[in-house]
């Protein structure tokens, strides 16, 4: 059943390998020269006072590649899920083949288990690879970003993909057993796979661990929005802040009273029309306003990434169970 | 072990549909059996269910002896070539006979690859490229490189032109008289299965409407022609299969284990085709139960 299994999946894999190596070379030839630009700019700006332009440079390097690793990190679940997972039961059903494996002296049991196996282990393979080589390139990037725990960057760093390729692929095969036909497959599955990650980025990570709250004096610093229309109506005061907590993902942040009142009453007359900026912040520090932040620090990146892993390897585990049970029981 | 194959008031339903039910019926060792009948008899279902790629609704039935396979013991024992002889179309001869040795303990290596040979396949071409004849020798091989002890083909010849459908049958009897293994051959062509079967089921709507010995079926069967008489009035021991009437003349398909001695009639045998056709076409006759056994 494993030289079967190999012999079926015997391209995928070399092409999986190609496009690997591809990548690794890309990423051998350009990462150190990206290591070596931090260590000697971004790393002693400090001295020199010129940390922004740094940083701008360094993260305008190699924008080609940064775009492409983005952008393969995004899909590659997905295409697991779609090509190596959809078409692992459903084109044997297709093609009738099942009934000629099946009559052979391996029970169905072995046999979809060890396709689940070997390929789903291959899914996670190439997926862990890829992030390892993704996550080690991108670190000078990700050290002057907004943290590794930005949504944006957070599912493509780490052993998080691992998860989600695993997700993915029992997803594809799951949707292929059931559906028996490929291609609808491959549709469903996509839709589901992108429908739960972005449910779960959306909706699930930020509580997977409970968050901080800051609470505080009003930081004038953090302040980027001042203006009418806040909770009281229209000539009511509305400040919005924007924290600035180092590589902290920030769930939501508001300005409240010295009281712990969400209305903060009146504009100020110093926020008038015919008033300068500095004379509406000094007003506005005068009020003694409170500031409430909910936030994950950046310190619990490893902790989401092993929860994020867990849950998706578990839903991967229920799905492959199923698909074992089906086959051995319901499949004809 | 007497029988290859033994169903009880076997049923297997598809949500509403019943594709068999309450079907029984015995097949002994050591035949070629033909399992004959009509489009959505039943045939395909039945012989699934003796390969165990289908589970019954109800009702029992036993191969080899024993539950259907399941177990790599069982399913060794048993060799299947399904309905258009699915193959991997990628794969490519050699790779299909790499296949039957990975995954059956009993591979004859031998004999498979000797097969091959003997029909001039090529080992490099891939399966998809093979035609339809070369795909169900495939299979065939497959199935008895296996060394089952009981071979099951669902329609093997179904597709094949006639060249190809000989060529075929004559490799399986080859294979029959070399190995000692019983065969169920399942088809809706009588012609196919009277070349090579010596034992013949019909089954219509589920229903065995006739089984035995092909020897014994066409010699306890038997055409009488002569001037126009109503059936009802032949001796008991013969049984009307069939009767049509012109305005002078009665033809009859009779089954008698005695001699027909009536002079008003003309005797002829009874080829196999019209004798299977005849129990066929009596089903639909509410008030007949039709079911015969016909043993040695």
């Amino acid at each position: 059943m494993i030289w079967l299994t190999w012999r079926q999946f015997r391209v995928q894999t070399l092409v999986a390998a190609g496009a690997l190596a591809l990548l690794a070379l890309a990423f051998a030839v350009t990462g150190p020269q990206l290591v070596h630009l931090y260590d000697t700019t971004v790393a002693t700006c400090r001295a020199q006072h010129d940390c922004q332009i740094a940083m701008n440079a360094l993260g305008s390097k190699d924008n080609l590649l940064q775009d492409l690793a983005r952008l393969v990190m995004l899909v590659v679940p997905a295409l697991i899920g779609i090509f190596w997972g959809a078409p692992l039961i459903a084109r044997e059903l297709e093609a009738g083949t099942q009934r000629l494996a099946w009559t052979q002296s391996v029970t169905r049991g072995r046999w979809v288990a060890v396709k689940l196996g070997l390929v789903g282990l291959a899914s996670m393979a190439t997926a862990g690879l890829l992030s390892l080589m993704v996550t080690w390139w991108s670190s000078p990037f990700d050290r002057i970003g907004a943290g590794r725990l930005d949504p944006a960057i957070f599912g493509e760093r780490g052993i998080a993909p691992v998860g989600y390729a695993a997700f993915a692929f029992a997803l594809g095969v799951t949707a292929g057993m059931l559906i028996r036909r490929t291609v609808p497959a491959m549709a469903v599955t996509l839709a589901v796979f992108a429908a739960v990650q972005a449910a779960f980025e959306l909706r699930i990570r930020f509580h997977l661990i409970p968050p901080l709250r800051l609470e505080s004096a009003l930081n004038m610093n953090w302040v980027t929005q001042l203006g009418s229309g806040g909770p009281a109506g229209l000539g009511s005061l509305f400040v919005g802040i924007s924290p600035t907590l180092p590589g902290a993902w920030i769930g939501s942040s508001q300005v409240t009273t010295a009281a712990g009142q969400t209305n903060l009453g009146p504009m100020p007359p110093a926020c008038g029309p015919n008033s300068s900026y500095s004379s509406c912040i000094a007003a506005i520090s005068r009020m003694h306003l409170r500031q409430a932040v909910i936030y994950q620090p950046g310190s619990r990146f490893w902790a989401f990434q092993w929860y994020e892993t867990a849950i998706y390897l578990a839903l991967a585990a229920v799905l492959a169970g199923f698909c074992v049970w089906w086959v051995r029981r319901r499949l004809s | 072990m007497t029988t290859v194959l033994q169903t009880r008031g076997l049923g297997k339903r598809y949500r509403r549909r019943w594709a068999l039910s309450d079907c029984t019926l015995e097949i002994p060792a050591g035949r070629i059996a033909g399992l004959v009948g009509p489009n959505g008899a039943g045939k395909t279902t039945l012989l699934h269910l003796a390969t165990g790629l289908l589970r019954p609704t109800t009702g029992t039935i036993e191969v080899l002896g024993g539950p259907p396979p399941a177990r790599p013991a069982q399913l060794a024992r048993v060799g299947f070539v399904a309905q258009d002889t699915p193959t991997y179309a990628h794969l490519t001869v050699a790779d299909h006979l790499r296949l039957g040795a990975h995954l059956n303990p009993g591979w004859d290596a031998a004999t498979a690859r000797d097969r091959i040979e003997h029909l001039g396949l090529d080992p490099g071409q891939r399966a998809g490229k093979l035609s339809g004849g070369q795909r169900a020798q495939l299979a065939l091989t497959l199935a008895i490189a296996k060394r089952p002890e009981l071979l099951i083909l669902d329609e093997p010849v179904a597709s094949l032109d006639p060249l190809a459908r000989r060529e075929f049958l004559r490799g399986l009897m080859e294979t029959v008289v070399d190995q000692e293994l019983s065969v169920v051959l399942s088809s809706h062509l009588v012609a196919d299965l009277e070349r090579v079967c010596d034992y013949l089921i019909v089954l219509v709507g589920s229903r065995v409407q006739l089984a035995g010995e092909v020897d014994r079926l066409l010699a306890t069967h038997h055409l009488l022609t002569g001037p126009r008489r109503n059936p009802g009035t032949l001796p008991a021991s013969q049984h009307v299969i069939s009767a049509s009437h012109t305005d002078r003349q009665t033809t009859l398909i009779v089954r008698t284990d005695a001699a027909v001695h009536d002079p008003a009639w003309t005797v002829s045998p009874v080829g196999l085709e019209d004798l299977v056709l005849a129990y066929m076409s009596q089903t639909g006759q509410p008030g007949r139960r039709p079911v015969l056994e016909v043993q040695r």
